[in-house]
């Protein structure tokens, strides 16, 4: 090729600039991220006091991960006598949260770490799905837990640093 | 000295790290130059045409996030904008702005990381990926903020979004508007007049105009051939009519214009996405519709311009709550049918270089 050649040397120059650039990633286990206020975290929490057992959110259900019994006690109303999750299958859309008829009932977990060493413990069922340690409800389909939650860490934010 | 050799018949793949998935090229060598070459794929089928028909219209979505796993948001968009149009559902005026600014990041996010394998299987090992990798991380950080998720984002519905956009949104994208051309600059010093990344990828992997219109292939792909042809033009869908942008061709349809149309479609895909935020109407972002769709009876299909070409969704329905038959027109697919066309004749690290530059996504020419 007739043509100078600085390609290369104009490329390191662009390697050279990124050195100096601040690192855009964290240490994880010691260092993490906020996540979205939204997130759709790997669990799923049940509020057993607010339930209705009208089913909706295991008819919404892609992989058919929630199963319900429901039986009518004696005072004829609906009630809900194990409600299981199984978390193997659950693929986290959503779409059981947004299905929900009453406001308090069902969330997104705002939480990400759900490794187990048996397929078994990922099925969990009634009281196993209230909130807990390490187990918040997330602003998913529910505002009114958005906006009490924390800002989530965008990279955009670190580019103040450098002058682009 | 004429030496006399064999034809020699390997496998590349199916687990070969430049195949990008699970890709086997069947290639027979004559020395190092191919001479016949055989793309083997369904290493990663799943049956998503036929899962979709036993499943409500619905649940169909978070399907279909998993056809193009890099570019989610538009395999929403095409089987929503069917499911609209088949079931004669409006969508309000904020929704289709969103929508559109949804479609633009997707495609930078997902040219992105095309550019960065590409550059990656040209041998710039891993330092044009990582920058690039970086910048599409800021954008996965803003579909993180509106959807829940990084990568499966299960966003858009029939008649709208799931949800509105949070507050702090819309800085963050002007945000990005501004920081993002300096960086397309960057890559631009990094590859455009590298001596090493023009001669592995000029004239390499050529598409003629004619072969890539017979072979209906659709994206940068044709684009790069010189065939001005994008469906956001050519059949406007989402308010793509109201907004101002170019499309980028290429010239000899080689390897090089399909990584130059990709650069240039980015910076497009700024130019909309600044457009639909300054003008963003107020109101709702979803129309009423039935807990349980039951669209009537008939067929609807919808094309749009994803970010690998013309991605089309039929949809049929028999009145009852699940589709009928559901299939893609995917366009990874159809471009992977000429890279045979594209490499005989060359040796066999281009035709590395070519399979990069087409950008398939294994998963969606398997579905």
């Amino acid at each position: 090729m007739s043509r100078p050649n600085f390609g290369i040397p104009k490329g390191l120059l662009v390697t050279l600039k990124n050195i100096i650039r601040h690192p855009v990633t964290v240490q994880y286990p010691d260092e993490r991220l906020v996540i979205s206020r939204r997130a759709r975290g790997t669990d799923i929490i049940w509020n057993k006091n607010t339930c209705i057992a009208c089913r909706a959110c295991e008819r919404a259900c892609p992989t058919k991960a929630i199963s319900i019994d429901v039986s009518r006690g004696e005072d004829k109303k609906l009630k809900v006598d194990r409600f299981q999750i199984d978390f193997g299958t659950c693929i986290a859309c959503g779409l059981c949260v947004e299905s929900c008829p009453v406001e308090d009932a069902l969330y997104m977990s705002y939480s990400y770490e759900r490794a187990v060493y048996r397929r078994e413990d990922l099925i969990s069922s009634d009281d196993e799905l209230l909130p807990g340690e390490g187990k918040q409800p997330s602003g998913y389909a529910h505002p009114e837990v958005e906006k009490t939650l924390t800002l989530q860490t965008l990279l955009l934010d670190k580019d103040r640093e450098d002058s682009q | 000295m004429n030496v006399k050799t064999e034809p020699l018949a390997i496998n590349m793949g199916p687990l070969h790290p430049s195949t990008h998935g699970v890709f086997r090229m069947l290639a027979v060598l004559d020395g190092e130059v191919i001479v016949d070459l055989e793309p083997v794929f369904g290493y990663l089928h799943r049956g998503i045409e036929k899962l979709a028909e036993e499943k409500t219209y619905k649940q169909v979505i978070p399907l279909t996030d998993r056809l193009d796993y890099v570019s989610s948001m538009s395999n929403n968009l095409v089987y929503v904008l069917a499911v609209e149009k088949l079931a004669g559902i409006e969508v309000p005026e904020r929704a289709q702005h969103i929508r559109v600014i949804m479609a633009e990041l997707q495609r930078i996010a997902s040219h992105l990381m095309a550019i960065g394998t590409w550059a990656n299987d040209l041998g710039t090992f891993f330092t044009p990926f990582m920058y690039m990798f970086r910048e599409r991380e800021k954008i996965i950080d803003l579909f993180e903020m509106v959807s829940g998720q990084r990568l499966l984002y299960n966003y858009l519905r029939f008649g709208g979004l799931s949800h509105d956009l949070p507050d702090e949104f819309l800085p963050a994208v002007r945000k990005l508007l501004k920081v993002m051309p300096g960086y397309l600059n960057e890559y631009e010093e990094l590859l455009k007049e590298n001596e090493i990344v023009l001669a592995r990828s000029m004239g390499i992997g050529v598409l003629p105009e004619e072969l890539a219109i017979n072979a209906s292939a659709s994206g940068p792909v044709l684009r790069g051939s010189g065939v001005k042809w994008d469906i956001r033009k050519v059949d406007p869908y989402s308010l793509y009519q109201h907004f101002d942008f170019d499309i980028p061709t290429g010239i000899t349809g080689d390897s090089y214009d399909r990584y130059r149309v990709r650069l240039e479609e980015i910076r497009q895909s700024l130019h909309i996405i600044d457009q639909a935020t300054q003008d963003l109407p107020a109101g709702e972002v979803k129309s009423k519709v039935p807990l349980n769709l039951r669209p009537p009876r008939g067929e609807a299909y919808s094309h749009i311009e994803a970010p690998r070409g013309e991605l089309g969704c039929y949809v049929v329905s028999d009145g009852s709550t699940n589709p009928y038959r559901f299939h893609i027109r995917a366009p990874s697919l159809i471009n992977l049918t000429c890279l045979k066309d594209m490499v005989m004749g060359l040796k066999i690290a281009d035709a590395i270089v070519t399979f990069g530059s087409i950008d398939i996504c294994m998963a969606e020419v398997d579905r």
